[in-house]
């Protein structure tokens, strides 16, 4: 199989990644949870894990990372527990339904009420009509590193100074980011930064996390089993234990520090090259291609490495199959739980076909597929 | 049971303190080891650093130094 689906989940995942689980599976205790030696070399390479991940992204501290199953729990932990009710949230027409939905939820409860940037035909939005949409009682931005459908990315740095500026809780998504490009907390002013571990990070699915900065406060949606403070009837305050009800996934986070070692290793100025050179190689092979219309703005760089086209009027959803069941290729069809930005594509009916790259995928796999495409589209 | 002896014993308020004051001290070379707290003392973490009594001020001025967070410092007999 030629695998272009790495925007859904990052596979084959690297050995040593698998090879961290299965060991984590035989040898580790529960972190926080007693103080044998297997549990403490499970609290061991949690903490190791946090002290990575706050270095990655310039955190705060190991202990203003927090782990979730996935970056959607994250968003809703974020969403629900630091905007203030009864003001304004600022979102875009970028956003993913693990963004859209917790915030559609906050209005239909009448807790806030959320104003969206628009973007133009290309999927971009401008900072300036972010800055627009700012009132009186706007509280929070809540917003993508880059789109999951088009992979173009929004200027976060340049959000995260008009929230500064403005005093606005600044909410990010890095679902499609985080591993790829460079992210700076401090740097860009975030607040909250939310991320996935099982995609551009190479970790196991169930692994992702936020990251908040000191002197923002999350209010727990859970609250629970912690492993400290055990007498008391409330939860524990302090992060990361505050928002980590529960016993953690300590197998996939070994798997996410093993992913995290070869990042390192590699480093983000190579991976950005390789997915750069792979995503373009793609996009300038199926521009020639009659009744071939990918979507997005491949003017911009960096971007994230997502090319997404349709053939003609075919259903995305056929064009995919084919090229499963014909070339052996994974790419996903239809909506990507982006309902806005396929109204803006006017590809509501007809979804897309979305290819996705990482730096571990070869040029040779990107030809095959642009071959594929040029052959469906004769 | 093994004889009891006077340790210094210091608490923490959550794991990830922790873990950062054994890593913090096994990269310096500074003594002790975490166990689990005694129940002479409350603490939020169920993990404390036990070290020798003698040891208490190089400890603790080199956590300070090192940015650490800890409850309290006491000597007890465990």
């Amino acid at each position: 199989m030629i695998y272009l689906d790495q925007a859904a989940t990052t596979m084959p995942k690297p050995p040593q990644v698998i090879a961290a689980v299965a060991e984590a599976m035989a040898s580790l205790g529960n972190a926080s949870r007693g103080a044998h030696s297997s549990a403490m070399q499970a609290a061991r390479v949690v903490y190791d894990t946090r002290v990575k991940l706050a270095g990655l992204f310039h955190a705060s501290g190991a202990e203003r990372v927090v782990f979730t199953t996935n970056a959607t729990e994250a968003l809703n932990i974020a969403i629900q527990g630091a905007i203030p009710a009864g003001g304004r949230v600022i979102s875009t027409d970028l956003e993913h339904n693990s963004v859209l939905r917790p915030l559609y939820r906050l209005e239909a409860e009448g807790r806030t009420k959320v104003d969206f940037v628009a973007a133009d035909r290309l999927g971009n939005v401008s900072v300036t009509d972010f800055e627009r949409l700012i009132r009186p009682d706007t509280k929070a931005i809540v917003c993508t590193h880059a789109s999951n459908l088009t992979g173009n990315l929004i200027d976060i740095a340049a959000v995260g100074r008009l929230a500064s500026d403005r005093r606005l809780l600044l909410i990010v998504d890095a679902s499609q980011t985080a591993g790829a490009l460079p992210i700076d907390m401090a740097a860009m002013n975030i607040g909250i930064l939310c991320f996935t571990g099982h995609k551009g990070l190479l970790g196991p699915q169930g692994t992702g996390g936020l990251c908040v900065r000191e002197g923002v406060e999350v209010l727990p949606w859970k609250v629970g089993g912690s492993g400290i403070h055990s007498y008391d009837r409330a939860h524990p305050t302090q992060y990361p234990a505050r928002l980590e009800a529960g016993t953690l996934n300590v197998h996939g986070i070994a798997g996410l520090s093993a992913a995290l070692d070869l990042i390192a290793e590699v480093g983000l100025p190579a991976i950005m090259e390789a997915e750069s050179a792979l995503t373009r190689r793609f996009q300038e092979g199926v521009a020639g291609i009659g009744g071939v219309r990918a979507y997005g703005d491949f003017s911009r760089q960096p971007r994230a490495p997502i090319v997404a086209i349709n053939i003609r009027n075919e259903d995305s959803a056929a064009v995919s199959d084919m090229l499963s069941e014909s070339y052996g290729i994974a790419t996903r069809p239809g909506a990507h739980c982006a309902p806005r930005m396929h109204e803006v594509l006017q590809t509501v009916g007809q979804g897309a076909v979305r290819f996705s790259f990482s730096w571990r995928n070869t040029l040779r796999e990107i030809d095959a597929a642009v071959e594929a495409v040029r052959e469906l589209a004769g | 049971m093994r004889e009891k002896r006077p340790a210094l014993v210091i608490t923490f308020a959550t794991t990830t303190a922790a873990m950062a004051a054994e890593r913090f001290s096994l990269a310096q070379g500074l003594p002790g080891r975490l166990i689990p707290v005694p129940r002479e003392i409350t603490a939020g973490c169920g993990l404390a650093w036990k070290a020798p009594p003698e040891e208490k001020e190089r400890l603790l001025l080199a956590w300070e130094a090192g940015g650490l967070r800890w409850q309290e410092a006491v000597i007890l007999c465990c």
